[in-house]
C-alpha cells in the first residue's frame, strides 16, 4: 500500500529484454561460443521499479495513511464505546467484601462450599445479548509447564490415552495408581466457582436470570477436539478405572448434573478452561444471556444480585476473581485501545507528512527536475 | 623404500652404491625397476609394489563414510555445533522448550542442504574420476610380449607404456624412446600450466643410441629419482645400467601426466610416478578459502548477538527466580512441578530456565544466515560470470571466479597492485626498431604498419559493438581447426572438473594467440638494413665460395649478420609446421658432417612416415615431396617437409622471443629448424646453415639474459650469443683493450646506450645482443666445469648458474632491439576511472625504470604535471638510508604545504606526486627500519611505480601495504612472477593472457583483459558488497525481532512462547527466507551505467558505508522498537479478553511477518517481478501452511494444538485491523528516516540513484559537465573555499552556481542547477 503511493514508475530505459539470444545465436556458429546469453535476467537488466525514498516521493503515503487511519480509528472507538460492560470483583480481599470470609477460610481441601452474594446496580440497560465472563487476574495460565500439562489425545476420547495418559501430564497423571481423567495441571485447576445472577426489581423480588451454558466454547473444540471416549453411552462406565483430578470435587462425567450431554470431556465450561489464556489477566466466557424479545433489554438497568458458590482459591497467589457482563460488537468486546491507536498513528502520520512537506519545499528539488522538458 | 625384494641379478656395483647412499639419502629417493622383470605387478617380489597405482580417487567420501565424515566436517563450523547443542538441549526434559524432534528440524535442514551439496559435488568428482580411470593406454604385457590396451587405473609404476600422437599421458613417464628421428617427443602442457606452445622432451641419454625398436624385455636398468613432489619444473635422478654406468635424468626426460603428446608418432616410456603421486595431481589443489572483510565484520556482530542473547537469558532467568520467590512456599496451581515431581527452588529453576531461554531465543543467532550468504554468493558469482561486458570475444573467454566467497571484497578495494607487462600491456611483442653496431634503423615503414593495425583494431571494436556478429579474426585454415578439435577432445576426456573450463579456454586461446596474428609476423624491414644484410650475406657467400676466412668481412657487416643470427638462434623457439604430427625430412647438405651409418631401406623410411591414425588424410600430399635419400644421422640438418619457410610457425615461451625471430625472418634470416643440438638457419644467398648447438644457458630472472653456445658453420668457431636486458649486458661488454679499434668499440657502446635510452623513453622493451668467440682452449676449460655442474645432483642449479656466469663475460656488443609492448585497450580510461573511484594504483614491474615510466605516462598513471619523486639507490647501504630519509623529509614538506602559509599558493600541484622506485632501492625501503617512512612517502603520492622488482619484492610490497595500512588490496598480474603477489593480496586477479596460466591458477578472479577490472570492481564489486552488506544487516535485524522476550514479562519468565513452535522454527527457514535471498541477489542500488560513469560511488564501499558497526546497533534498536510495537499493539488490543494463547500468538506471528517483509521492502531499491513474486510467495506460503497446519490434526502438535485457530482469525475483523496498523507503526520511524535522509543528507549512492532516474539526455549533460569542465571549477572553488566546501556544502552553492551558470547557458533552470550542485558536491568530495 505504501509502496504503491510512491511517485515512481517503471524505468522505461530498461526494456531491452527482448534482444535476448539474437546475437548469441548469430555469433555462435559452428564453434560453441562461451559468450553469455544476452538476456535481461542474466545481464541483470530486468525491468524494475526503483522507488527513491525522498521527502517528495514519500509524503503522499504519509497523508494517505493519516487520512485512512483517522476515520477507521474513530469508527473503532465509537464501536467500542457503544459496548456496555459491567465488572464486579468478588475475590473478597477487602474486609467489607461479602466474600471476605469465604476467601479467608477457603482452600482446595475444604469440602464445604461457601456461598456469598454480591449486590450491584446496572446504570444502563444492556440491550443485546449479554456475555457473562469470569475473570481471573494474576493467574498465569500461560506458564510454560502449565500449558503443556495436558493430553490432547485423552481429551479427544482416545481410550488408550484415557487409561494411560501422556507423560506431559506429570505430576497430575495418576493418583493412587489410577489414571486421572482428565489429566494434567490445566484440568486439575479447573475454575469451579458457580455464579448465579438475579434481577432485583423495585419490590425486592429476586428473579433468576436464565444463563445459557451452551455455545460458549468454540464449535471445533466441542465437536472435533474434545470428545468423550466412545463405545459406551454411559459415561460412568466409560470413565471406570480412572480417577478424578486431585482438586476436583466431582468426577468429569458429573460436571453438569442438569444436562447429560454436557458431561465428560465435552463439558463446555471445561473446554473453555482448557483453552489456556494468553495473558495473566484474562476472562473466560461463562454464560450467555440471550435476548428474549425485541423490545425489552436483555438486562434492564437496576439492582442485581450475584450469588457465588466460592470454590476457587486465588488469594494464595494474590489473584483476583471478577464477574464481567458485557455486550459484544462485530469486533469483539469493549476495548478502546485499537481505536485510539488508529487515531494516534493516523495523526502522527499526518503530522510527519506535514514535516516532510516542509522539508520537501525547503530542500527537495529533485522531483521537479524530473519534469523538465528536454 | 622397497629394498628387500631386489633381484639378485642386479648389478652389484649399483647395489653397493645404493646401499652406500641409503645411509645418507634414506627416504629421499624412489627406486623404480621395470615391472616386466617380475611375474605379477603386485607380487611380493616387486620392489615397486609400495608405490601408488594410477587409479585416482579425488572423492572425499565413500558410501559408508559419507555421513560421519560429512557431519564431522560440518561440525568444524562453530555455528553448526551451537545449533546442534541447542537442539540436543531440547531433549533434556527439565529445560526443553519445544518438541525435541521439531527443534532438530532447522539444524537437520541446514546440515542436509550442505550435505546434499557436498554429495553432489563428490558425485561429480566420482564420475570424472571414473571417466579418467577408464581411459585406455597401451601397456607392455610380459605374458603377451606386446603392448596391450589397459585402463589408466591399471597402470603401475615400472610399467612400460607406449604413447601415440595426441594421446594424453596417464602418468609421469620417463621417456625411453621416441619414433622421432631426433629422439624427441613434443608435448603440450596446456592442461598443466596453460602454456600452449609445444615443449620438447628428450629420450634419456643412454637410450639415445638405441635403434628405433625399443625392446622392453631387454631393459634392465634401475632408476633412482626424487620422491614425488609437486614441482613441475624439476626432476632429478639417474638411471643405473647393468654396466654400472649412471646417467643423469632431467626434467627434459620426464613426460608429465595430463600433457598431450604432439608431433610425435610414438614414444615409449617407463612409469615413474603414478596416480596421486604424479606431479599434476600433487599440483591439484582445491579452491582456496578466503574470508572476506565483510564476513570478518559480520562475525564480530554475531559475537555481539551471542552477548545480547546471554544477557536476555540471564535477565529472564533472574526474573523467573524472583517470580518464583515471591510466592514463597505457597505454590500456586499454575506453577506445575517438574515432571519428576520435584519441587525446585527458585535458584534451580532460574538456572534451568536460563538453558530453556537459550533454546527459545536461539533465533537471535541467525542459523540460516551462513547458508543464505553462501547461496547469495553463488548467485552473485553466476551473474558476474554471465556478464556480457566481461566477455572477451577475441579469446572466447569470460571472467572466472575461482574463489567463491570473496565477491563482496571486490567492492571494498583500496589499493591495486598491478603488473605491467601483459596486464597493462597486451604482451604482444612487436618488433619496432633496432640498432646494430651503433647505427639506428628506425623502421618507419614498420611503425606505419603498426599504426594501421591499431586503426583496424578500433574499427573492429566498433564492429563488435554494433553487430555483435564479428567474424573471428583468425584465419582459420583447416589444420588449425583440426588441431583445435583434437585438443578440445583430449582435454575434455581428461581434465579435472575444476579446471576443465580453463583447459578448453586455453585450447581456444591457442587459435588466437599472438603467434598467429599477422601483426607480429609481418614485419616490414627497414630498407637500409635489408640492403646491408643482403650485401653482407652475398659477400659471405662469395667468401665461402672462395674459401676465404670470414674474418676478412668488414666488422660492421659481420656484426649485422651476427646480430641476425643471434636473433634467430639465441632463444628457445620451437619451429613447427602447420601439419602435424611433425614429419621430418633429412637433407644431406654438402657441409654436413660425414655420414655415420648407411642409408636404410626405403621401406624403413616409408614405415616411419606412415601417418598415424589420427592424421591419415592430411599428409598424403606432403609425403610425395619427400626427399628420399634419408640418412639416419642425427647430426644432419633437418627441415620440415612440405611448407616453405613462410608457413613455419614459431612457438615461443615468451612472446618477445617470437617477435625477434619473426623480425629476423623479415630480413630473410629465418629459423627453419631446431633440434636439441642443432639449429638450422636459412640465410639469403647462403642457404641453409646448420649451427651445432653446444649449450643453451636458459633465461633466468637473476641473470636476466640467456646464451647459446654454437659452433659457427662458416668460421667453425665456438661462438656464444647472448641476449638480455641492457643493464646486465652493458656491464658485461668487454672493455676495449688498447687495440686499434678500441675507440670505435667505445663509440658503438656509447651510441647504443643512447639509442637504448631513446627506446626506453618510447616505452619500448629493450634487449641487447652480444656475442663472444671462444678459443678451443677456453671452451674446453669451461666445458669441463660445466659438465661437472650438469651431472651434479646436489645443488645443480647453483653450479649451472655459476657456470653460466663464467661464460658470459667479455662480450662483444652487436646491437640492441626495441620491442613494443602495446597497451591494452582502454587501459588509460580504466586507470583514470579506478583512480576516480578512490583506488590507489601501484604498478610493480620487473621492467627497467625508463620503460616503466613511459608506460606509466602512456596509461595515464603518471601525469605530465605531476612531480615525480625518483628513488634510486646507489650501492652503499648507508647512503641509501640517508638519501631515503632525506627524500622523505623533502616530500613531507610538500605534502603538508598548508602548514606554512608561504607555500599555499601552489597547493594542488604539490598534491600530485608520483613515486618511482627501483628494485634495489625497494630492497632498502622494505627494510624494517625504513618501511614506515617508505609507506608515509608512498601514501602521499598519487601513484607509485616500482621497477625492476623481483616477484618476492612484489609480494612484500603488497604485504607491507596490506598489513601496515590495514587496507584492502588487490593484486593483478598475468605471469608466473605475479603469483606470489596475487596470493598475498586480499583479492588476487589473474589476467589470462599469453604468459601461461600460473597467475590464473593462483588467482581468485581471472579476467581476459585489464579493462574489465573497471566493471568488475565498480559495478559488480559495488553491487556484491552493497547487496551482501544490506542482507547481513537485514538478517541481524530480522532475528533480533524477539517478540517472545516481551512475553516473558507476562508469563512469569517461564520461557513460554505465544508463537507456535512450528512458526517459530520455520519462520526464518521458510516464511521469511526467500525475499531476502532475492533482494540479496538482485538488488541494484545504482545502475551499472551510472556506477561506471561516476566511479566516485565506489568510495562508499571502500569506507564500508553500507555496513558500519553503528548500523548494526541501529538495526538492533530498530528491531527492539519494532518488536515492542509488534508485541504491545496486540497486547493492548487483546488485554483482558478471553483470547487464548495461540489465538493471540498467531496474529503476532502474522504481523511480525508483514513487518519484516515490509521492512525489506523499504530497503529494497529495485523491484523486479521476482521481488514481488517472492514477497507474495512468502505471505501465501505462510497462510497456506498455517491454514493446513491448523486444520490437519486436532490432537497432535502438543502443546500448542492450534486447531482451527487461523481459520477463526481470518473471520475476525480485529485481526485485519491489527495487521494494518502494526506494520505501519513499526516501520514509521525507518520510513520517515529514509525519506528525510534521501532529501536532507543523501549519500553519494542515493544521488547516483537520482541521476539514474533523470532522462538520458539530462543525465549525459550532467555527467559530461562533471567530467570536463567541472573538475577545474571545483578545484578553483576548492582552492578558495577549501574548508567551507567540504564541511558545509550548501554554503557553497551560490558560488558554484554562478560559475556553472555562466559557462552553461543551456541549463538555465535554477532548480536543475541546484540539483547539479548536489551532484557536484558529491563529486567534489573526492
Amino acid at each position: 500500500m505504501i509502496a504503491a503511493m510512491m511517485a515512481s514508475s517503471y524505468n522505461a530505459k530498461e526494456e531491452d529484454g527482448h534482444h535476448s539470444g539474437s546475437s548469441s545465436h548469430g555469433g555462435a556458429g559452428a564453434v560453441k561460443s562461451k559468450k553469455p546469453d544476452n538476456t535481461a535476467f542474466k545481464q541483470q537488466r530486468l525491468p524494475a521499479w526503483q522507488p527513491i525514498l525522498t521527502a517528495g516521493t514519500v509524503l503522499p503515503a504519509f497523508f494517505v495513511i493519516g487520512l485512512i487511519f483517522i476515520p477507521i480509528g474513530i469508527g473503532l472507538y465509537v464501536t467500542s464505546n457503544n459496548i456496555k460492560e459491567f465488572e464486579v470483583d468478588y475475590t473478597g480481599v477487602d474486609i467489607n467484601s461479602p466474600c471476605y470470609s469465604c476467601a479467608k477460610n477457603f482452600s482446595w481441601n475444604s469440602t464445604q462450599s461457601c456461598v456469598c452474594s454480591v449486590n450491584f446496580t446496572l446504570e444502563q440497560p444492556f440491550e443485546s445479548n449479554v456475555f457473562m465472563y469470569y475473570g481471573l487476574s494474576n493467574f498465569y495460565q500461560n506458564h510454560r509447564r502449565y500449558v503443556k500439562s495436558r493430553d490432547d489425545s485423552q481429551l479427544n476420547g482416545d481410550l488408550s490415552a484415557l487409561m494411560n495418559p501422556s507423560k506431559e501430564c506429570e505430576p497430575y497423571r495418576t493418583n493412587d495408581g489410577l489414571p486421572i481423567a482428565p489429566c494434567g495441571a490445566i484440568a486439575n485447576s479447573l475454575f469451579n466457582d458457580t455464579l448465579d445472577l438475579y434481577y432485583v426489581d423495585s419490590n425486592s423480588t429476586k428473579t433468576p436470570i436464565p444463563l445459557a451454558k451452551k455455545g460458549i466454547a468454540w464449535w471445533t473444540d466441542k465437536h472435533v477436539k474434545f470428545r468423550n471416549p466412545s463405545g459406551n453411552t454411559n459415561l460412568t462406565v466409560t470413565f471406570q478405572g480412572t480417577t478424578k483430578p486431585v482438586n476436583w470435587r466431582k468426577p468429569v462425567y458429573e460436571l453438569d448434573p442438569s444436562e447429560a450431554d454436557n458431561n465428560g470431556f465435552i463439558n463446555e465450561d471445561f473446554i473453555v478452561w482448557m483453552r489456556t489464556a494468553a495473558l495473566p489477566t484474562f476472562r473466560k466466557l461463562y454464560r450467555i444471556i440471550q435476548k428474549k424479545s425485541g423490545t425489552t433489554p436483555t438486562l434492564p438497568s437496576g439492582r442485581y444480585i450475584l450469588d457465588i458458590t466460592y470454590n476457587y482459591p486465588v488469594l494464595s497467589f494474590d489473584g483476583r476473581k471478577r464477574m464481567i457482563l458485557s455486550t459484544i460488537s462485530w469486533m469483539g468486546g469493549k476495548n478502546p485501545f485499537l481505536g485510539i491507536a488508529y487515531i494516534t498513528v493516523g495523526s502522527i502520520c499526518f503530522f510527519l507528512g506535514v514535516v516532510l512537506l516542509i522539508i520537501h519545499h525547503k530542500y527537495d528539488t529533485r522531483n521537479n527536475s524530473a519534469d523538465i522538458p528536454n | 623404500m622397497a629394498r628387500d625384494g631386489e633381484d639378485a641379478g642386479m648389478v652389484k656395483a649399483a647395489k653397493v652404491k645404493r646401499q652406500r647412499k641409503k645411509k645418507t639419502k634414506e627416504n629421499k629417493t624412489r627406486t623404480v625397476h621395470a615391472n616386466i622383470l617380475y611375474d605379477n605387478a603386485k607380487g611380493e617380489e616387486n620392489p615397486n609394489r609400495h608405490y601408488a597405482n594410477n587409479k585416482i580417487k579425488t572423492t572425499k567420501y565413500t558410501l559408508l563414510s559419507f555421513l560421519p565424515k560429512n557431519l564431522f566436517e560440518q561440525f568444524h563450523r562453530f555455528a553448526n555445533v551451537y545449533f546442534v547443542f541447542i537442539a540436543l538441549l531440547n531433549f533434556v526434559p527439565v529445560v526443553n522448550a519445544f518438541q525435541p524432534e521439531l527443534a532438530l528440524a532447522p539444524v537437520v535442514f541446514i546440515l542436509s542442504v550442505t550435505a546434499i551439496k557436498d554429495l553432489w559435488e563428490d558425485y561429480r568428482r566420482h564420475r570424472s574420476d571414473k571417466e579418467i580411470n577408464h581411459m585406455d593406454c597401451l601397456v607392455y604385457s610380459r605374458v603377451e610380449r606386446r603392448y596391450v590396451e589397459k585402463y589408466w587405473k591399471e597402470v603401475r609404476v615400472g610399467d612400460f607404456i607406449r604413447l601415440r600422437c595426441n594421446e594424453i599421458l596417464p602418468a609421469d613417464v620417463l621417456l625411453l624412446t621416441s619414433s622421432d628421428p631426433d629422439r624427441l617427443c613434443h608435448i603440450e602442457t596446456a592442461t598443466l600450466d596453460g602454456e600452449t606452445n609445444l615443449k620438447q622432451r628428450q629420450v634419456v641419454r643412454s637410450f639415445f643410441d638405441l635403434d628405433c625398436d625399443f625392446d622392453p624385455t631387454k631393459y634392465n636398468s634401475i632408476i633412482e629419482c626424487e620422491k614425488p613432489n609437486n614441482d613441475l619444473n624439476r626432476f632429478r635422478g639417474y638411471i643405473i645400467h647393468r654396466s654400472g654406468r649412471r646417467d643423469a635424468l632431467y626434467k627434459e626426460n620426464l613426460l608429465l601426466r595430463g600433457c598431450t603428446i604432439r608431433n610425435t608418432e610414438e614414444a615409449v616410456g617407463i612409469v615413474i610416478y603414478a596416480g596421486h603421486e604424479t606431479k599434476a595431481m600433487l599440483n591439484n589443489n582445491g579452491p582456496r578459502y578466503k574470508r572476506s572483510k565483510l564476513e570478518r565484520q559480520m562475525n564480530v556482530d554475531v559475537f555481539w548477538c551471542v552477548i545480547i542473547l546471554l544477557v536476555m537469558c540471564l535477565f529472564a532467568a533472574v526474573g523467573h527466580g524472583l517470580w518464583m520467590f515471591q510466592y514463597g512456599d505457597k505454590r500456586p496451581v499454575f506453577d506445575v512441578l517438574s515432571p519428576e515431581g520435584t519441587d525446585l527452588s527458585p535458584i534451580m529453576s532460574a538456572i534451568y530456565l536460563f538453558l530453556t531461554m537459550i533454546i527459545v531465543f536461539q533465533v537471535l543467532i541467525p542459523i540460516s544466515l551462513f547458508v543464505s550468504i553462501e547461496i547469495v554468493k553463488i548467485c552473485q558469482v553466476f551473474f558476474i560470470h554471465q556478464d556480457m561486458d566481461l566477455y572477451d570475444e577475441e579469446t572466447d573467454s569470460h571472467l572466472q571466479c575461482r574463489a567463491l566467497n570473496i565477491t563482496e571484497d571486490l567492492g571494498q578495494m583500496q589499493y591495486i597492485f598491478s603488473d605491467k607487462t601483459g596486464t597493462l600491456t597486451e604482451n604482444k611483442m612487436v618488433f619496432r626498431r633496432c640498432t646494430v653496431a651503433g647505427v639506428e634503423y628506425s623502421h618507419d615503414a614498420n611503425a606505419r604498419r603498426l599504426a594501421m593495425y591499431q586503426e583496424m583494431d578500433s574499427e573492429e571494436e566498433e564492429c563488435t559493438s554494433h553487430g555483435g556478429t564479428l567474424p573471428r579474426r583468425d584465419s582459420v585454415t583447416s589444420h588449425q581447426s583440426a588441431r583445435v578439435v583434437l585438443r578440445s577432445q583430449s582435454t575434455k576426456s581428461h581434465r579435472r572438473t575444476g579446471s576443465r573450463a580453463e583447459a578448453k579456454r586455453a585450447s581456444i586461446l591457442s587459435k588466437h594467440t599472438a603467434f598467429s596474428s599477422p601483426m607480429e609476423k609481418d614485419i616490414t624491414p627497414d630498407p637500409q638494413l635489408l640492403d646491408k644484410v643482403n650485401e653482407c650475406s652475398s659477400q659471405m657467400d662469395f667468401m665461402r665460395f672462395h674459401s676465404q676466412p670470414m674474418s676478412q668481412l668488414p666488422s660492421d657487416l659481420s656484426d649485422i649478420i651476427d646480430f641476425f643470427i643471434a636473433l634467430t638462434i639465441c632463444n628457445t623457439v620451437v619451429v613447427s609446421s602447420p601439419n602435424q604430427p611433425r614429419q621430418k625430412v633429412k637433407l644431406s647438405e654438402g657441409y654436413a658432417p660425414p655420414l655415420k651409418s648407411p642409408v636404410k631401406t626405403i621401406e624403413d623410411f616409408i614405415k616411419r612416415f606412415t601417418p598415424s591414425r589420427l592424421t591419415s588424410g592430411s599428409n598424403s600430399s606432403s609425403s610425395s615431396s619427400l626427399i628420399t635419400n634419408r640418412s639416419s644421422n642425427r647430426g644432419c640438418s633437418s627441415i620440415l617437409s612440405s611448407p616453405s619457410a613462410e608457413k613455419l610457425r614459431y612457438e615461443a615461451e615468451s612472446p618477445d622471443e617470437a617477435a625477434l625471430v619473426y623480425a629476423a625472418r623479415a630480413y630473410k634470416c629465418s629459423l627453419v629448424g631446431r633440434l636439441p643440438d642443432q639449429v638450422t638457419v636459412e640465410l639469403p644467398h647462403l642457404g641453409k646453415l646448420s649451427f651445432e648447438l653446444l649449450h643453451t644457458l636458459g633465461f633466468d630472472s637473476t641473470r636476466k639474459r640467456m646464451s647459446v653456445v654454437v659452433r659457427h658453420p662458416l668460421t667453425d668457431q665456438i661462438t656464444v650469443y647472448t641476449k638480455g636486458a641492457d643493464s646486465v649486458i652493458m656491464d658485461l661488454i668487454k672493455p676495449p683493450n688498447t687495440g686499434e679499434n678500441s675507440h670505435s668499440v667505445c663509440f658503438i657502446v656509447y651510441r647504443t646506450q643512447n639509442y637504448l635510452n631513446l627506446y626506453a623513453a618510447d616505452g619500448l622493451r629493450t634487449l641487447c645482443i652480444a656475442k663472444k668467440v671462444l678459443t678451443k682452449e677456453e671452451y674446453a676449460c669451461w666445458l669441463q666445469r660445466h659438465l661437472e655442474a650438469e651431472t651434479a645432483i646436489q645443488g645443480r642449479e647453483e653450479l649451472l648458474f655459476e657456470s653460466a656466469l663464467r661464460l658470459e663475460t667479455n662480450l662483444h656488443l652487436l646491437g640492441a632491439t626495441g620491442i613494443e609492448d602495446r597497451l591494452q585497450d582502454g587501459v588509460p580510461e580504466t586507470i583514470a576511472s579506478l583512480r576516480k573511484a578512490g583506488l590507489q594504483i601501484w604498478v610493480l614491474t620487473g621492467d627497467k625504470q625508463e620503460t616503466a615510466v613511459n608506460i606509466a605516462y602512456a596509461c595515464k598513471l603518471l601525469e605530465p604535471e605531476e612531480e615525480i619523486l625518483t628513488l634510486n639507490a646507489d650501492s652503499q647501504v648507508n647512503d641509501t638510508g640517508h638519501c631515503f630519509i632525506n627524500e622523505n623529509d623533502y616530500s613531507a614538506d610538500h605534502i603538508y604545504p598548508s602548514s606554512s602559509p608561504s607555500s599555499s599558493s601552489v597547493p594542488f600541484m604539490v598534491h600530485r606526486l608520483g613515486l618511482v622506485i627501483d628494485g634495489r632501492t625497494l630492497a632498502y625501503a622494505l627494510d624494517k627500519s625504513l618501511e614506515d617512512k617508505f609507506l608515509a612517502v608512498a601514501r602521499s603520492c598519487r601513484s607509485v611505480l616500482c621497477c625492476r622488482s623481483t616477484p618476492l619484492q612484489k609480494s612484500m610490497v603488497v604485504k607491507l601495504v596490506r598489513n601496515k595500512l590495514k587496507v584492502m588490496t588487490l593484486a593483478i598480474g598475468d605471469g608466473a612472477n605475479d603469483v606470489s603477489m596475487i596470493q598475498v593480496a586480499d583479492v588476487g586477479v589473474g589476467i589470462s593472457g599469453q604468459e601461461g596460466m600460473q597467475a590464473v591458477m593462483a588467482s581468485d578472479f581471472a579476467l581476459p583483459r585489464f579493462r574489465y577490472l573497471q566493471k568488475l570492481l565498480l559495478v559488480h564489486g559495488h553491487w556484491c558488497y552493497s547487496r551482501l552488506a544490506n542482507m547481513i544487516l537485514y538478517f541481524f535485524y530480522k532475528n533480533a525481532v524477539t517478540l517472545i522476550f516481551w512475553y516473558q514479562f507476562y508469563c512469569g519468565f517461564s520461557g513460554s512462547a505465544m508463537i507456535d513452535q512450528w512458526y517459530l522454527i520455520f519462520f526464518n527457514l521458510m516464511f521469511s527466507a526467500f525475499p531476502q535471498l532475492i533482494t540479496g541477489t538482485l538488488d541494484k542500488d545504482v545502475s551499472a551505467e551510472t556506477l561506471q560513469q561516476l566511479p566516485q560511488l565506489y568510495i562508499s564501499g571502500q569506507n564500508s558505508e553500507e555496513y558500519k558497526p553503528y548500523m548494526f546497533w541501529m538495526n538492533m534498536i530498530d528491531a527492539f522498537y519494532q518488536s515492542l510495537v509488534c508485541f504491545f499493539i496486540p497486547y493492548f488490543a487483546y488485554a483482558d479478553s478471553d483470547v487464548d494463547l495461540f489465538t493471540w500468538g498467531t496474529p503476532i506471528t502474522t504481523l511480525a511477518l508483514f513487518t519484516i517483509l515490509l521492512h525489506l521492502g523499504i530497503e529494497t531499491k529495485t523491484w523486479t517481478w521476482m521481488n514481488w513474486l517472492s514477497i507474495s510467495f512468502s505471505i501465501a506460503l505462510f497462510f497456506t501452511v498455517a491454514l493446513c497446519y491448523n486444520a490437519s490434526c486436532p490432537t497432535c502438535y502438543s502443546p500448542s494444538n492450534p486447531y482451527w485457530t487461523m481459520q477463526r482469525l481470518l473471520q475476525d475483523p480485529l485481526f485485519y485491523f491489527l495487521c494494518v496498523i502494526t506494520p505501519v507503526t513499526a516501520l514509521l520511524p525507518r520510513y520517515f528516516y529514509r525519506a528525510c535522509q534521501g532529501t536532507l543528507f543523501p549519500s553519494p549512492v542515493q544521488v547516483g540513484r537520482q541521476l539514474d532516474k533523470l532522462p538520458a539526455e539530462t543525465r549525459r549533460n550532467i555527467l559530461s559537465l562533471s567530467r570536463t569542465k567541472y573538475v577545474n571549477h571545483i578545484e578553483q572553488a576548492k582552492h578558495h573555499y577549501h574548508n567551507l566546501f567540504v564541511f558545509q556544502p550548501y554554503i557553497n552553492v551560490p558560488d558554484t552556481i554562478t560559475v556553472m551558470g555562466h559557462r552553461q547557458p543551456l541549463e538555465c533552470n535554477l532548480v536543475l542547477l541546484v540539483f547539479y550542485v548536489k551532484v557536484f558536491w558529491i563529486l567534489g568530495l573526492v
